[in-house]
């Protein structure tokens, strides 16, 4: 039960937006799903979903083809499009129903209330969905995604947009909604990936750069040590490199200093012998945003 | 399909086009038989109902476009033809759905014009006087007319993302399946194909049911030109989605 991506290849054009990508996500886990803008993220989602079709490989939702069976496909997938298209002019109650009536749902109404109280839209449940601000429509959207207890989720950028709030909350309802599915999330935002996701892929240029845990990610660019040091003054940069640290000016008497083993004594010898202001050491964090950085970039 | 129906009628209803098209049609029409004096009924002294037949195909020519320029136009715009391809839709589903909702609001808005008929009756001399057939068979011509329209302009909205650009290019699409044919069949260039041509028009079949001639080859065509266009509107966004 899971989402088997195998040998993917979107051509549009001349241009090859997906290079024959292989990936897996497993049910009960999120799935984080980054790359920089143009990486072919949504592309591999629309596919997935049976939105648009695929150049050759497979993509593979519960053991479905999505090529051969799309129909089954969409029935057990929730969607949330990037931008999270809806219809402005329906009422949230309206729109839900619409959705479930497409789902051919029993018990419609039901199912409807549940979203409504599992998406805290109560308030806002009678309003048309255009007088909503964006953060109660990213709540329909998922409500539309979810409404169906589907056994896929795929959700494109679920939180762009939103304000510190909003995305906490939304957060916890893709995390609650998430315990017994299999889930694809796309997002820019790394703190995302590591207070949601269990795994990451990395996705540039059409081609899957990372695919691992989250903490291992996090541990790939650890050949060096960083340490952030501060000073009462402006120092004189040089004094480090003549003990063979690597020093980077971070302004406002910031620096950052990298060395292959831990420098915090060259670093005390260095400032004793000079009688330099030293006010603070502190271990920079192996941030995901690095790994992201030094994978996706240059080439 | 129902589902989309209802969510279309439903838009429809509450965007006030239905009030719009249904009011305009009635009134324009109404115009056209009761009041205007070159067209109207009562100068013209004969219990027929030939000048509704002879002019809702123009007044169509506007309204019908008017309605289904929207259909897949706006869905693009606003993104949400994804949602629509992604729910477990038959994508011909899509396109028969909107095109039913369509369909319905045209013969919503020829509906009252039956009340003309039975005025006109009433009027004739002796009363009841009036050709009944021919306009049976009319209001099928009339009504399979709304259809090819309508499917028509369902198929220049999936081809655009502009619904202004769907309006033109379906009433000048109407318009040349209409009468355009007939005019290029009338140069006097084809001999014997000037017939072919002719057929492919709605004109020539169109005038055949105002007779009250109900003929299966005509309610084939007609049919079959539905069934063309919504083919082709499905063809058309399959190749945009990729």
């Amino acid at each position: 039960m899971s989402i088997k991506v195998d040998q993917l290849t979107k051509v549009y054009g001349a241009q090859k937006a997906l290079d024959s990508i292989s990936f897996e996500a497993s049910k009960g886990k999120i799935t984080g799903f980054l790359g920089p803008n143009g990486a072919g993220k949504s592309t591999t989602m629309k596919i997935a979903t049976g939105y648009i079709g695929l150049t050759s490989g497979s993509v593979q939702v519960n053991g479905i083809d999505v090529s051969s069976q799309p129909l089954e496909v969409k029935r057990i997938t929730g969607y949330l499009p990037e931008h999270n298209p809806l219809y402005l002019e329906m009422y949230v109650k309206e729109y839900l129903n619409f959705v479930a009536s497409a789902y051919k749902l029993n018990s419609k109404a039901v199912k409807i209330a549940n979203m409504i109280e599992m998406c805290g839209l109560e308030r806002e449940q009678h309003k048309r969905i255009g007088a909503l601000s964006k953060g109660y429509r990213q709540r329909v959207g998922l409500a539309q995604a979810l409404i169906h207890d589907p056994e896929v989720l795929i959700l494109d950028e679920p939180t762009s947009g939103l304000d510190p709030n909003q995305l906490v909350e939304i957060r916890k309802v893709i995390k609650e909604a998430s315990k017994d599915k299999t889930v694809i999330l796309s997002t820019h935002i790394m703190q995302e990936v590591e207070a949601l996701c269990d795994k990451v892929v990395i996705i540039n240029k059409g081609k899957i750069v990372a695919d691992d845990a989250v903490k291992n990610l996090k541990s790939m660019k650890s050949d060096q040590v960083a340490y952030r040091v501060e000073f009462e003054e402006n120092i004189d940069p040089l004094l480090f490199e003549a003990e063979g640290l690597q020093i980077v000016d971070m302004e406002d008497n910031r620096y950052q200093i990298h060395a292959k083993e831990d420098p915090r004594k060259a670093i005390m010898k260095v400032a004793g012998e000079h009688g330099l202001p030293l006010i603070n050491i502190a271990k920079e964090e192996q941030s995901l945003e690095g790994v992201f950085q030094e994978l996706t970039q240059g080439e | 399909m129902i589902t989309i129906l209802k969510k279309e009628i439903n838009e429809f209803l509450d965007s006030l086009i239905a009030y719009v098209v249904i009011g305009m049609f009635l009134v324009g029409v109404g115009l056209l038989i009761w009041v205007f004096p070159e067209t109207n009924v009562l100068d013209y002294g004969y219990a027929s109902m030939e000048t509704l037949f002879s002019l809702a195909p123009y007044v169509f020519m506007f309204l019908i476009p008017a309605i289904t320029m929207k259909a897949f136009a706006e869905e693009k715009r606003g993104g949400t033809i994804e949602l629509l391809y992604t729910l477990p839709f038959r994508d011909i589903e899509i396109v028969i759905g909107k095109f039913l909702a369509g369909f319905f609001l045209v013969i919503f808005s020829v509906l009252p014009t039956l009340i003309y008929y039975f005025t006109l009756s009433y009027l004739g001399n002796p009363v009841g006087n009036i050709d009944t057939a021919g306009i049976i068979g009319s209001y099928i011509g009339l009504i399979l007319l709304g259809g090819i329209f309508t499917a028509i302009g369902v198929l220049s909205s999936a081809l655009t993302g502009n619904q202004i650009v769907s309006f033109i290019l379906a009433a000048f699409l109407c318009f040349a399946f209409y009468a355009g044919f007939d005019s290029i069949a009338a140069i006097n260039i084809w001999s014997e194909t000037s017939y072919i041509i002719e057929q492919v028009g709605i004109l020539s079949h169109y005038e055949t049911l105002s007779k009250g001639l109900i003929d299966m080859s005509d309610v084939v065509y007609f049919g079959s030109m539905i069934v063309l266009f919504l083919y082709l509107t499905r063809i058309i966004l399959n190749v945009q989605k990729g």
